[in-house]
């Protein structure tokens, strides 16, 4: 069992941080790596890259957003609650160099995921420019945490309403017309690492992107989490889940996020009746 | 009534099940097994042979002619005793070992075509103590105070830890799953081998003093060192055959397309059959395809009846004789309604807008010289394209090594193929300390040689503890 140490609401309380007692895992894990983790015996396997690690404490912190039956179930949780299973750390993690001036682009809960990197590459003595963004600016996640892992920090909101008005991609881009950056991290929905490695590709910058592909035991075995890369098929729980945005084939992934919609749409309505009677 | 009939007039007992048209809308077990009075008569088929040619069937050398003669007294506990000497899952292999290739095929009987049923003998006699509500626990040696880590709980697995722990090591099991029991667990389905059998064998080496350490992934979560470095004196790495093979052809990631893992895993190990009332979800296609013609493929296609398919088609490119699969499992998928379009492959899969299977164009095939595996090598047939329409398709040509533990793990030796190279004899690996057996060393076999596999290596342990490397 894994207890919940500290659990805080964000966003409005779409999303929720847990830090969660997990000494084996925290003792291990990198940036870049996930978990799998499932909250009850009838529960799903879900892949949850961690936010932080804490060795001393033998803790680790997951951040996620509620989209459906399995997160707002997890949502339930209060602190001394414990999940069911917690297995990892799995992945490959982030291949940090110093490689000059980077740029760490997240969107929506992807911020949570480009966190511990935008950290890790600072401390390999980068110069490091983070863009965060959100549709509003009530939605924005880790902002200060983004600011003290960065050299400089931008931020963005769709409707305008807290730092610059519109997409990541425009921040992304003035950076690109003007200083440069040697590499760009972008982790967020999949739209938006589409149009990053879209905008990034024609500048010339390798781009490295980080998948959720839907997972079943996340140590390839099943091969659902399958991506197209550079026309190949990869796993990306093992094989990943960073590559190269510009191989990456973002339609496909983004058909088969789609695969168990309406199934999802059942469960999480039959999750909110059960709920509320 | 039995005593007075002659020997050998009495047929092979027909195994009772559930009937074709009931069981393919349920997830229950087909097979019913035999009652007391059904077993005592089939025991009094065997001929108690002076030289039973049956044992040399057997992987792991049990008595045969000896249970099968308590059962015909009626003594039934000490049937299973006798069994447990030699086979620590006895309700689990009397369902699934190819008993038609093994014990029952070099019975003196098999020439006039009834060999005495032993596998049904052996489920019984296992399925009769499991009723009874108490299993017997052998007497266990005094403690070694040596300590051994089993990777992996399949049934390799776990017959080195039922066997060492007898002989006074303290045995723990890490799996990567949440649940301990291998394939049998996230592979077989229930129809054919019912989870609780499987939970009631776990606990019974639980109760043996096995510890289980779900969750564990070796190679990510700890490494094979570092076991060392937590004082483990042995490591039995048992991890199966668990990479899924596909086609590598075009339109293979379309949704609809799974690896017989990704389908089985999903319905027996996360139990997407009960959903919703479990959150894992699977696709409840109306017309499924199934490729590959082994024990998993059909395993994939009697899933897939039962998910609700109104159409249930395997798609196999040799013919009939050189299918792999079990014929009791053959002859249940037909039962069942499942058809078979033999020779033939796939070419491509196809799809909509949405990335969803509608189809696949396959090819006709047929067969030419025999291959390296001495089967007749099927070579395709000119202008033969077809088209089958499909919404799910499931991938059962096989399986490879995960390389994600022997990748993480130095100074053992893999074959070009993956898989680790192990001392035929003992099952060591060159690592000092270090074992591997069943499907990681074989590539995909059957229960009972990864049993078999697994009895070899406690030797060769139990040998290295009290004497050396
Ligand atoms: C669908 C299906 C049907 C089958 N039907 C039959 C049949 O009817 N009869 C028959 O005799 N055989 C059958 N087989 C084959 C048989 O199940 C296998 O040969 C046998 O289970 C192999 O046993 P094993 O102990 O080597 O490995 P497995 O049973 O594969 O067990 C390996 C275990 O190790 C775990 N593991 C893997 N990597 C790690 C890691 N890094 N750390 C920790 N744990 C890890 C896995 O999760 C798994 O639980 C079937 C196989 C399948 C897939
Ligand atoms: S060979 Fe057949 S008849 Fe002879 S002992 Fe074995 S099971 Fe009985
Ligand atoms: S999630 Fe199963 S192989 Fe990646």
């Amino acid at each position: 069992m894994f207890q919940i140490v500290y659990r805080e609401e964000m966003a409005e309380g779409t999303v929720v941080l847990n830090e969660v007692m997990a000494p084996g895992i925290a003792a291990k894990a990198k940036p870049g790596q996930f978990v799998m983790i499932r909250a009850n015996e009838e529960g799903e396997r879900i892949p949850l890259t961690m936010a932080e690690t804490n060795q001393e404490k033998g803790t680790i912190t997951i951040i996620y957003q509620i989209v459906g039956k399995s997160t707002a179930l997890f949502k339930t949780l209060k602190e001394g609650d414990s999940y069911l299973d917690i297995i990892g750390p799995l992945g490959r993690p982030t291949r940090i160099e110093k490689t000059g001036r980077v740029t760490c682009v997240g969107g929506g809960t992807g911020v949570a995921v480009i966190y511990p990197i935008t950290k890790g590459y600072k401390e390999a003595g980068n110069e490091v420019t983070a863009i965060i963004g959100a549709r509003t600016k009530d939605l924005l996640i880790l902002e200060d945490k983004m600011r003290a892992a960065s050299d400089n920090l931008r931020v963005c909101t769709d409707d305008g309403s807290y730092g610059h008005h519109g997409f990541v991609t425009d921040v992304l881009k003035e950076i690109l017309e003007g200083e440069g950056t040697d590499l760009v991290v972008a982790i967020g929905p999949v739209a938006m690492m589409k149009f990053t490695c879209e905008l990034t590709k024609q500048y010339k910058v390798k781009t490295v992107v980080s998948l959720n592909p839907i997972m079943v035991d996340g140590t390839g075995m099943c091969g659902c989490c399958r991506v197209t890369v550079g026309g190949r098929t990869r796993f990306a729980c093992v094989d990943g889940p960073e590559f190269d945005g510009h191989e990456v084939d973002f339609n496909e992934l983004t058909h088969r996020l789609q695969a168990y919609v309406n199934d999802e749409r059942v469960s999480y309505k039959s999750f909110l009746k059960g709920s509320k009677c | 009534m039995v005593e007075k009939e002659k020997k050998g007039k009495i047929p092979r007992q027909p195994m009772p099940e559930q009937n074709p048209k009931a069981r393919a809308r349920n997830f229950d077990e087909v097979p019913l097994g035999y009652s007391e009075e059904v077993a005592m008569l089939e025991a009094t088929r065997c001929l108690q042979c002076k030289n039973p040619t049956c044992m040399a069937g057997c992987p792991v050398d049990i008595d045969i002619p000896a249970f099968i003669a308590r059962i015909k007294e009626g003594e039934f506990a000490s049937a299973i005793a006798k069994i447990k000497e030699k086979n620590v899952l006895p309700a689990v292999c009397g369902r699934v070992c190819p008993q038609e290739m093994q014990c029952e095929k070099t019975c003196v009987l098999a020439k006039k075509g009834e060999p005495v049923a032993i596998g049904r003998l052996e489920r019984f006699s296992a399925d009769w103590e499991r009723a009874q509500g108490k299993v017997s626990t052998p007497k266990k040696e005094p403690s070694t105070g040596k300590r051994v880590a089993v990777v992996g709980s399949g049934p390799s697995g776990l017959t080195v830890a039922g066997d060492l722990i007898l002989k006074g090591h303290d045995v723990t099991v890490f799996e990567a799953f949440q649940v301990p029991g291998g394939v049998l667990v996230y592979g077989i389905p229930e129809f054919r081998l019912p989870k609780a059998i499987v939970a009631a064998e776990v606990d019974y080496m639980k109760k043996l003093g096995v510890k289980f350490e779900c969750d564990k992934v070796v190679g990510a979560t700890v490494s094979v060192d570092e076991l060392f470095e937590e004082g483990f004196d042995a490591v039995y790495i048992g991890v199966g055959a668990g990479l899924p093979i596909f086609m590598h052809i075009p339109g293979e990631n379309l949704i609809g397309v799974y690896s017989a893992n990704e389908y089985l895993t999903r319905s027996n190990l996360m139990k997407a059959y009960l959903f919703p009332e479990f959150d894992t979800p699977i696709i409840r296609g109306k017309d499924v395809v199934v490729f590959g013609a082994g024990n998993v493929a059909m395993d994939a296609a009697r899933t897939a009846v039962r998910l609700g398919a109104d159409r249930v088609r395997i798609i196999y490119r040799r013919s009939r004789e050189e299918m792999p699969a079990r014929i009791e499992e053959i002859h249940h998928a037909e039962q069942e309604d499942v058809e078979f379009i033999l020779l033939a492959a796939p070419l491509n899969f196809i799809g909509d807008e949405n990335g969803r299977l509608t189809g696949v164009r396959c090819q006709r095939m047929e067969l030419g010289e025999p291959d390296e595996s001495g089967r007749r090598r099927p070579v395709p047939v000119e202008g033969s394209e077809f088209e089958v329409a499909c919404d799910t398709a499931v991938i059962a040509i096989g399986a490879g090594p995960n390389p994600l533990l022997t990748s993480a793990t130095r100074d053992i030796r893999l074959s070009k193929r993956g898989y680790i190279i192990v001392d035929p004899e003992t099952g060591k690996t060159i690592k000092k300390g270090v074992w591997a057996g069943g499907d990681i060393v074989t590539g995909q076999a059957t229960v009972i040689l990864a049993m078999g596999a697994g009895r070899k290596v406690a030797n060769s342990i139990h040998k290295y503890l009290t004497l050396g490397w």
